[in-house]
């Protein structure tokens, strides 16, 4: 296999401008909020460095990582992540399929060994051998552990991969678990999102060339650049948050007036992602700009956080069954122990010396 | 991690903490009516009953009858109490929390208003604590159990007002810790003198009782 050739042959091959090229520096710049002058930093590192093999495993997901990535309003900067890299493997992008895809991975991972970036998509069901999830007849536990032993690095693409996803949601029937939970030898970074922002992933990527190593990461192992702050906190609708207004139904004057969602279930206060900032299709907007709340889709867990309508602050469990219960065995409580202690003083009353007006002469 | 503290606290622990204190408290307050009283022989010259609810309610108001010190003891016990009963009943997350359990809630108070509540309030506890110790009396009967019972109601205060301001902490830290010190309040509350939440009123109506059976103008 040849040597990838650089970014800035590959983009002059695909008749791509130069000054497209630096709008996308640019715009990683800011979104990583790098100082000013490093968007041409950015393009003459990327310009020079050569393309890295990429192998894409996608094990049990929805594709819709990829498609957020693919499907992304076109053509975009987005986009251009695929002339950044070499993708040497995505079973739903590449054209080869059966075996001679097969046979292009296993190429890509000896040739590039050490060097490769591993991309994962989905989580790995372990239950039962890791029976719930194969391809090519090989369960996707074996085929991670695999590649992972040669990559320089692991890129977990979306909440699934990152922290198990709706596969891990309870009762979690696959026994689906994330990367970082089984693999523990390699740099592991989590782009979180079901699915994760395009231009975020972009990002990452970008910013692993420039630099040749990993961002900064949060104690989730998320881009501190991107994950840094929560949906509220950059959220537009804050100013309502702050002053007690809430919509309380998705038609109320509340509504139409723009005001908070949290009492409609908006998470957006425990979510860290740049939905807020980054902002969705081509920067058209985000969902609370479409009036509907942050269900929380970045963060470990959200299956099973209760409903997407329920407000933070309602109880996530049934705690009314839980107080009736207590309530029945706190009366029996009292009434055998009241009972027991009448008795006693029913005894002492009937028990005790009685002192006569005789006693009390001194006779 | 955070999050999965935070469901915790939003559900699991949540459940234990309103167990132990239903449990604690219906013990609690039944087993006092259990123990019963004497039935007294004397003849009524007035009505138990009605002695007995006046001075519920009566006994929510301060008097002004009292020395200096009493008085600075009852305002500021009345502010903390008042204060504590806004930011709890009116602020809109609580009583969203209200509605998802009880299934009705009612209308929230503005933000200032829980604000200027929820700030007099803790004012209010600081004092109380400074007083507790500069005054020789206080001192003399503050156990440990009125410190613990003073750190376990000032803490949901505490807590409250950084998350509504968002201080030191991100949100969800904030909100857990929230929650976290409300469930310690809960568990701890049948067990300790913080029981008087509801045990007050059997005094102020036997009390009462005692007084409109004698004929007592109350
Ligand atoms: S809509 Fe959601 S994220 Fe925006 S201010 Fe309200 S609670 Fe926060
Ligand atoms: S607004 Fe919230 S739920 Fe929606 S995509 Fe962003 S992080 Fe996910």
């Amino acid at each position: 296999m040849k040597e990838h050739e650089t970014l800035e042959q590959r983009l002059q091959e695909q008749g791509v401008s130069r000054r497209s090229f630096l709008k996308f520096c640019a715009a990683m710049a800011t979104m990583m909020a790098l100082p000013p002058g490093s968007a041409s930093a950015i393009a003459a590192a990327l310009a020079k460095v050569k393309r890295p093999s990429v192998i894409w495993l996608s094990f049990q997901e929805c594709t819709g990582c990829t498609e957020s990535l693919t499907r992304s309003h076109s053509p975009t900067l987005e986009s251009l992540i695929f002339d950044m890299i070499s993708l040497d493997y995505h079973h739903t992008l590449q054209a080869a399929s059966g075996f001679a895809a097969e046979q292009a991975r296993e190429d890509a991972m000896k040739e590039f060994h050490g060097k490769y970036l591993l991309l994962v998509d989905g989580s790995i069901p372990i239950k039962d051998g890791g029976v719930y999830s194969t391809i090519a007849g090989r369960t996707n536990l074996d085929m991670l552990q695999e590649a992972a032993a040669g990559a320089a690095a692991i890129v977990a693409v979306g909440s699934c991969a990152a922290f198990g996803g709706l596969p891990n949601a309870q009762p979690n029937p696959t026994g689906a678990v994330a990367v970082s939970d089984l693999i523990k030898s390699k740099p592991i970074i989590n782009i979180s999102g079901c699915p994760p922002i395009p231009a975020v992933i972009t990002g990452v990527l970008a910013h692993y060339l420039t630099f040749g190593a990993l961002p900064a990461l949060d104690d989730q192992g998320r881009p501190k650049a991107f994950y840094g702050e929560t949906i509220h906190d950059r959220c537009y609708r804050r100013p309502f948050y702050d002053q007690g207004k809430f919509a309380k139904t998705f038609d109320d004057e509340g509504a139409r007036n723009g005001w908070c969602l949290y009492e409609l279930g908006c998470k957006g206060p425990t979510t860290h992602n740049a939905c807020a900032t980054t902002k969705w299709n081509g920067g058209a907007g985000f969902p609370i700009e479409a009036g509907h709340g942050c269900l929380g889709c970045s963060e470990p867990k959200f299956w099973d956080a209760g409903s997407f309508y329920t407000p933070l602050p309602a109880p996530a469990a049934d705690v009314t069954s839980a107080a009736k219960a207590a309530a029945v065995v706190g009366a029996v409580a009292a009434v055998t122990v009241g009972a027991i202690d009448r008795g006693k003083k029913t005894l002492a009353q009937q028990s005790r010396e009685k002192i006569t007006v005789e006693d009390l002469k001194g006779n | 991690m955070e999050q999965e503290m935070l469901l915790w606290v939003r559900g699991t622990g949540l459940q234990i903490a309103t167990a132990v204190f239903v449990i604690g408290m219906v013990y609690r307050m039944l087993h006092i009516f259990m123990l019963g009283r004497k039935k007294s022989l004397a003849e009524a010259r007035g009505s138990e009953w009605s002695g007995g609810f006046r001075t519920m309610w009566k006994r929510s108001f301060v008097t002004t009858k009292l020395s200096a010190r009493g008085n600075f003891t009852v305002i500021a016990g009345l502010i903390f109490h008042l204060g504590f009963f806004v930011t709890f009943l009116f602020l809109s997350q609580h009583i969203d929390l209200i509605r998802a359990v009880l299934g009705f809630g009612w209308p929230a108070m503005p933000r200032g208003v829980i604000d200027i509540a929820a700030v007099l309030s803790i004012g209010a506890m600081i004092a109380l604590l400074v007083h507790r110790f500069i005054d020789p009396v206080k001192r003399m009967l503050s156990d440990f159990q009125d410190y613990l019972t003073w750190t376990l109601s000032f803490l949901p205060l505490l807590t409250g007002f950084m998350l509504l301001r968002e201080i030191g902490f991100e949100y969800i830290t904030l909100l857990t810790l929230h929650i976290a010190s409300v469930e310690l309040l809960l568990v701890i509350a049948p067990f300790t003198k913080l029981a008087h939440m509801f045990s007050t009123f059997i005094a102020r109506w036997y009390n009462g009782a005692v007084n409109g059976f004698k004929g007592i103008e109350i």
